[in-house]
């Protein structure tokens, strides 16, 4: 069990959906995600996903791309962003923490170094976005063999064809992109969610949160209702560049889990 | 097995999309199905004889294949060595070896039903290829470039949008070819039902770096049968110039089983390839990562995070190569070499003056290292060098490069 299992069973338990928050490592600054990390946890928020700056973020609409521009102008690295999940780590045992990102910073380090540290520091649980089924022995079983959660993304393209490759090989949970799009793009549709959760739980027997396109608290309950939870990045991410300030966005985070929960 | 097949170079990639540890499919899953449903129509149209037909008529009628092979005699008699042979694709319609490509790209998406086209582009000869073919069969075409290239290559924006392109200027990143195609991908990944993404080199997911290199191939097979016509044997030295390598791999392909053929790639030396980075010269100056949907050698950080070359010329301004170079240069059947902006401009003018050829800046770089080698070479050593692509591009570049003014000049 890791702590992104334990946090669903519990929910679960409860009745609870879960609401996982996106925030970019490093924007933009150290201090001021670390200090928003912090926050989240009291926000509302089940599951932190923490964006790995790439230059190259090609499923990302502009509002990513410039948080990691933001990143890693002030200095983010992989290893501060490992820092930043050990320093969290240490407050909190229990929040999971899934690293979101491109391959190449991780291939770079090397993947054995990165798993030993990842785990080391924390870590729950892994999203890359450029890393398929059909690459599934470059990180994805190395990963799981760590003990790490490998997320994975499914999308409205993935049709029954290509469903049991997705869901063979991965854990956690299954993070359901609900538009064909790059982040931060159309608004989520409820309506057209439901039938595909379903369809994704049966073949994965994982709990399916989706995300893409949800920026209100009344988007969150919308589209929890009609699975295990929702993801908001881009909404968050946007209040981080305009340089709000970190109770405002934390504010913001806590109406936007309050919206998921009641769901 | 037979042994001639377990020795040959030209069986790759693999059912993974690999050449060696290199290329494969490095893409969200939004895009997997497309690049799926594209490598199975690309395999039915490979042993489909209606395809080619079509393709080898356009080839001959719309493109002008096949493109001469011209012995290069003054400049052989002026480097006083080696014996030099240009491959002048450079007389193609549009003016450069993409177009090659780009019919056969086109021919599927219109085999596939797709309505929209999209493209990206660095010195604009791929997008003005892409925008061509797609005027030719009536579909809509949205070509993505860099902001920084659309300044510096202005008269190739103009040449899309008479050809009813669409050209979308990308700011994101340095404006550069690779934001160019990170755009295109966002593109690709936002309009999955209609749209066609047509690659213009041997670059990202499988079957790319197969299909484009297929493709373009022709250049080499015409290369291999001209070489033979004229003296009656295949050359000793290939060399082409190198930014994501699509005319270089099609010229090396048909060549890479016959073992007398020394094969060099030139990659773009910009200001010199040392850890400042300003330079484009992938194998020369970079490591394996993983960017754009394929495993190859690129321009990074220690963190991994993608640098940003420098090159005179826009189309060899890319911070990566196409895996099968990649692997040709770990198993040592090429050898990639590189070339700075000052040498590739006296080879620019060398050529205008030996030649009468005002050649791209692009293969410029590869003629520059003709001129290096040539000289130290036997007289019956053959070198058959790519002429990929004709200078008229590049003209405001070299003027301002020699301190020429365009706009003053009487």
């Amino acid at each position: 069990m890791t702590r992104i299992d334990t946090k669903f069973a519990a929910l679960q338990a409860e009745g609870k959906k879960a609401f996982v928050a996106y925030i970019m490592a490093g924007d933009p600054d150290y201090d001021t995600s670390l200090e928003v990390m912090k926050g989240l946890p009291e926000a509302g928020v089940d599951i932190i996903e923490l964006g790995l700056p790439f230059t190259d973020p090609m499923a990302d609409g502009p509002t990513i791309q410039l948080a990691g521009q933001r990143a890693l102008e002030a200095g983010q690295t992989l290893q501060k962003t490992l820092d930043m999940a050990r320093t969290f780590r240490a407050e909190d045992n229990e929040t999971p923490i899934v690293m979101m990102g491109y391959y190449n910073p991780i291939y770079s380090r090397g993947v054995d170094r990165f798993l030993d540290e990842a785990k080391e520091a924390g870590i729950d649980g892994l999203i890359i976005v450029d890393l398929p089924p059909e690459e599934d022995s470059e990180l994805c079983l190395p990963a799981q063999a760590a003990g790490l959660n490998f997320i994975r993304l499914a999308t409205p393209t993935t049709d029954d064809r290509r469903l049991p490759a997705v869901a063979r090989n991965t854990s956690g949970f299954v993070y359901y992109v609900s538009i064909t799009g790059i982040t931060g793009a159309a608004n989520a549709v409820a309506g057209d969610v439901g039938p595909e959760v379903a369809r994704i739980k049966a073949a994965s027997g994982l709990p399916v949160v989706v995300g893409f396109g949800i920026k209100t608290p009344e988007n969150a309950r919308d589209i929890a209702a009609t699975a295990d939870g929702a993801v908001v990045g881009s909404a968050i991410v946007e209040r981080i560049g305009r340089g709000d300030a970190v109770e405002d966005i934390l504010g913001f985070i806590k109406s936007l889990a309050d919206g998921a929960h009641a769901a | 097995m037979p042994e001639d097949l377990i020795n040959s170079f030209m069986t790759g990639p693999d059912e993974a999309g690999r050449f060696g540890k290199f290329g494969g499919r490095f893409v969200s899953e939004t895009l997997m199905p497309l690049i799926l449903d594209l490598e199975a129509e690309y395999e039915k149209a490979k042993t489909d004889e209606t395809f080619w037909a079509e393709m080898d008529d356009l080839w001959a009628h719309y493109v002008g294949r096949p493109s001469p092979m011209y012995f290069a005699d003054r400049l052989t008699a002026y480097l006083g060595g080696a014996k030099i042979y240009m491959k002048r694709d450079e007389l193609n319609h549009t003016g450069a070896h993409k177009i090659n490509n780009v019919l056969g790209q086109i021919i599927l998406a219109r085999r596939m039903g797709k309505t929209r086209i999209i493209a990206e582009t660095g010195a604009g000869q791929h997008g003005v290829a892409t925008a061509t073919v797609c005027a030719k069969f009536g579909l809509k075409c949205i070509v993505y470039m860099g902001a920084h290239d659309v300044e510096r290559q202005a008269p190739n924006v103009f040449r899309m949008r008479l050809l009813g392109a669409e050209v979308v200027p990308v700011t994101s990143g340095r404006g550069t070819l690779k934001d160019a195609m990170n755009d295109a991908l966002r593109d690709w990944v936002t309009n999955v039902h209609d749209t066609f993404y047509c690659i213009g080199t041997v670059a990202g997911p499988h079957p790319y770096p197969a299909m484009v290199r297929d493709f373009q191939s022709i250049i080499g097979k015409e290369a291999k049968a001209q070489m033979l016509d004229r003296e009656g044997r295949l050359p000793d030295t290939l060399i082409a110039a190198i930014g994501g390598g699509s005319n270089a791999m099609g010229l090396f392909y048909p060549f890479l089983d016959d073992a007398d053929v020394g094969i060099i790639g030139v990659e773009a030396g910009g200001k010199g390839v040392n850890d400042k980075m300003e330079h484009c010269a992938s194998l020369n100056g970079g490591r394996p990562g993983v960017l754009h949907g394929n495993r190859t050698y690129l321009l990074q950080d220690d963190d991994g995070q993608i640098l940003e070359g420098h090159s005179i010329s826009a189309g060899l301004d890319y911070p990566g190569i196409g895996p099968e170079h990649a692997w040709l240069n770990d198993i040592g059947r090429a050898q990639y070499v590189s070339v700075t902006d000052v040498e590739a401009l006296e080879a620019f003018q060398l050529c205008c003056a030996q030649e009468g050829i005002i050649p791209a800046l692009e293969p410029s770089h590869a003629l520059a290292h003709v001129t290096k080698i040539a000289p130290d070479l036997p007289a019956d050593h053959i070198i058959c060098m790519n002429m990929c692509g004709r200078g008229d591009k590049d003209i405001f570049t070299v003027a301002r490069a020699l301190g020429f003014d365009m706009e003053g000049a009487p």
